[in-house]
């Protein structure tokens, strides 16, 4: 590619490719040829479904799309995929291990799911016990997972495994893409708060994985994982939304289509939300910005941490706002819903749920230390787990 | 239209200078000093930011003095002096230099492009609604000539100012600080840095600047700017507060470990540094949105006030605490920025005033 990739010339090519592609033709046909056209991720290397273009150009695209009626790839229920596992692959997996995974991942064909967390093992990731041990031209896995969101549709997993306990814990890691449908595999689902059985619990049992699914070196998963939670909390934290585009619009539209609910606290109390919504939002703008300059800030972390507490707030605030009609869930069935959506149903639905927030993808207490360790260079607290094996850990 | 919320390069080197040049000129203990002397600011420091730099008319056109920048760069300047707490009349004077730009003044701007300071006589809380700007009266001299009759309390950098910028029945004039039958009082300003006056004029002679819908239009675009400029000054002062106090807890040993170490101060900084990241963010869009006359430039100004100006005085706050008993002390800068954050969180409308004013820009209409 010589020439610079601009919107326009973005545009130019998006409309050469639906002449000669019809969006009401066959749906994973016409994402194949969109993947192979270089038109899925712009910002993904040639041949791997982009052209190298700058990140701030794709909604160029995907808007260009949208507007001829072409299917899109349903990212939400491949937000995993999309969001962690494909920036992984890209980084750390084999030329092989990208041209067989990345394609279908982002045609939706393939659903991806985490293995990371345990129920040992939560924010402190780095003490995961599933083992990994070698089997002629193989791996050998056994271990449980949990919190594992799209597990009961995926078709691969990302894995986090223990192949040395006698070496500190962070050195003991190996990074592996898990096939889903392999022996020894088994997913149940997780129910929660919100009544849903949204994640899962992944029993892993005798499973057998080849070692062309090893994604980077023996006992580098842990550099591995570092590069899929850094994008986890970028996916978590920064849509990009226009104003009033995320759950505050929910309360700013019940606020002013019902006067009779208002009270002069409450009118304070969702300003100050509101002012907080819109300030993180800009916060995501800059942020993206800084990225497609090729000038990547820790502001991620901010994101992540902020969107927790304004969620949350939110949330708590439409439910005070609508008073005994706030009190009305929809229902408590255990659904397995295909797609997140955590402002979809009911408020009581959007409040329960915001309570995850500030768990999934590092707890809101461990992004803290890791801002102020990390980006305001504070000192670490005492611990009892650096230089001790594995093995020699109290759990 | 999108925004650019990022710094560009210009401003970076604009940035790089100013903090070198305060560093040399503003520490901390002769700011203290300026701020104990019967003086109202440093006029060593202005005329180096004035005169010989001509930082204070970045903002103005060039075939004025100015520098034919925009008020993008004026922020990157304020973020510094706010880092400073700088005892100089520089957010007022561009705030003024903004107003006479609208109004398309230019013997004002020559002079202010030269140095002098100009002040509008407001109190210093009064944020941009529209309407309702409390005056003076206006009188008729037996030549015609207006003559201004009236109070002005809590005015900020009145006291040096050249010239005043002094609303009176519905209109806007011009006052020589000589002039007779003004008087300025100064005041005992919580921020010592930033002092107040207050002004009476009894038969004081003015210049008509503008008059009716025109002179509203100027005044209100004044408010506007002073409100997004002002985040720049909390944003700086509010990064000085976090760099220090991080410098502080590395630094300080308690019961065998850095105080740093303990975790219950470090999630304090750490969403404290969240607070930080999304003022930079508002804090830009408010300057870049004055700067480029964009429609959203209300919206953004009073959000950025809403945000940042309790950001500045959480961070000063944690600041005092932080630093424990030395920062409690005179000796210890923090007072000066504990001060001038509470000053400036009232200055230009308070965050309750201007969530008001969202309030009725995002038709979230009160109870």
């Amino acid at each position: 590619m010589a020439e610079p990739v601009t919107a326009q010339a973005l545009q130019e090519r998006v409309d050469g490719f639906l002449a000669g592609h019809d969006p009401a033709g066959d749906r994973l046909e016409f994402l194949r040829a969109r993947f192979d056209a270089g038109l899925a991720w712009v910002h993904y290397p040639v041949g791997l479904g982009g052209l190298g273009a700058p990140r701030v150009l794709q909604p160029v695209v995907d808007q260009r799309f949208a507007a001829a009626g072409a299917p899109d790839n349903s990212p939400r229920r491949i937000g995993i995929g999309l969001g962690m596992a494909a920036p992984t692959i890209l980084r750390h997996g084999t030329a092989a291990q990208r041209a067989r995974f990345l394609r279908p991942l982002w045609t939706a064909e393939e659903v991806w799911c985490q293995l990371f967390s345990e129920p040992g093992a939560g924010s402190d990731l780095a003490g995961v016990a599933t083992r990994a041990v070698r089997d002629g031209d193989g791996w050998l896995i056994d271990g449980q997972k949990v919190w594992t969101s799209m597990a009961h549709q995926a078709r691969w997993g990302i894995l986090l495994a223990r192949t040395d306990p006698a070496v500190p814990k962070h050195a003991g890691l190996t990074y592996f893409l898990c096939d889903m449908h392999a022996p020894g595999v088994e997913v149940r689902p997780l129910r929660q708060a919100t009544g849903e059985a949204e994640f899962n619990e992944v029993f892993l049992s005798g499973v057998r994985l080849d070692d062309e699914l090893r994604l980077g070196a023996v006992g580098e998963g842990w550099a591995v994982a570092r590069t899929t939670l850094m994008n986890e909390r970028v996916a978590i934290g920064g849509a990009a939304l226009p104003r009033e585009g995320g759950m505050i619009g929910v309360l700013a539209r019940t606020w002013r289509t019902r006067p009779e609910l208002r009270s002069p606290a409450l009118h304070d109390e969702v300003l100050r939300l509101w002012v907080r919504a819109e300030a993180l939002r800009l916060t995501g703008i800059r942020l993206r910005q800084q990225l497609a300059a090729g000038e990547p800030g820790p502001e991620g972390s901010a994101m992540k941490l902020a969107f927790a507490a304004l969620t949350q707030q939110i949330s708590g605030t439409e439910v005070e706002l609508l008073g005994a009609e706030g009190l009305r869930h929809d229902h408590w069935r255990a659904d397995r819903p295909a797609e997140l959506d955590l402002i979809g149903r009911g408020p009581t639905y959007r409040w329960l749920r915001a309570k995850g927030n500030s768990i999934e993808g590092g707890t809101s207490e461990v992004l803290r230390n890791i801002v102020a360790e990390r980006v305001l260079g504070l000192p670490a607290e005492p611990r009892q787990d650096t230089g001790a094996d594995w093995k020699d850990l109290p759990r | 239209m999108t925004l650019d919320l990022r710094y560009t390069e210009e401003q970076e080197q604009l940035r790089d200078s100013v903090r070198a040049m305060l560093t040399d000129h503003a520490p901390w203990a002769r700011v203290l000093k300026v701020a104990e002397s019967p003086e109202p600011d440093d006029a060593d420091l202005w005329r180096l930011l004035s005169v010989e730099t001509g930082l204070v008319a970045l903002a103005v056109p060039e075939h004025l003095g100015g520098a034919g920048a925009t008020v993008a760069e004026t922020a990157v300047v304020l973020e510094e002096l706010g880092r400073a707490v700088a005892p100089v009349p520089y957010l007022g004077t561009t705030v003024a230099a903004h107003l006479l730009v609208h109004l398309g003044e230019s013997d004002l701007l020559r002079e202010l492009a030269g140095g002098e300071v100009m002040a509008l006589a407001l109190p210093f809380d009064v944020g941009p609604t529209g309407s309702g700007l409390p005056g003076v009266e206006v009188s008729t001299a037996p030549d015609g000539s207006p003559l201004l009759n009236g109070t002005v309390s809590s005015v900020a950098d009145g006291l040096r100012a050249r010239v005043l910028l002094v609303p009176a029945g519905g209109a806007l004039f011009a006052v020589e600080a000589d002039a007779a039958g003004l008087r300025r009082s100064p005041v005992v300003s919580l921020d010592e840095t930033r002092p107040l006056c207050d002004l009476a004029m009894w038969n004081v002679p003015a210049r008509l600047l503008a008059a009716g819908d025109r002179a509203a239009a100027a005044l209100d675009a004044a408010a506007v700017a002073g409100a997004a400029l002002l985040a720049s000054e909390q944003l700086g002062l509010a990064q000085w507060c976090l760099d220090t106090t991080v410098a502080h807890l590395k630094a300080r040993y308690q019961f065998g470990r850095p105080v740093g170490s303990f975790q219950a101060l470090k999630h304090r900084l750490a969403d404290l540094w969240v607070e930080l990241v999304q003022a930079r963010a508002v804090a830009r869009h408010a300057a870049a949105a004055v700067a480029q006359g964009d429609p959203d430039a209300r919206l953004a100004a009073s959000l950025a006030q809403a945000h940042c100006g309790p950001v500045a005085v959480r961070a000063a706050e944690e600041c005092v605490q932080m630093h424990g008993g030395i920062g409690f002390t005179w000796e210890h800068p923090a007072h000066l920025y504990l001060k001038r954050a509470k000053s400036a969180a009232v200055a230009y409308g308070t965050a309750a005033h201007h969530r008001a004013v969202l309030a009725t820009l995002a038709d979230l209409a009160p109870a």
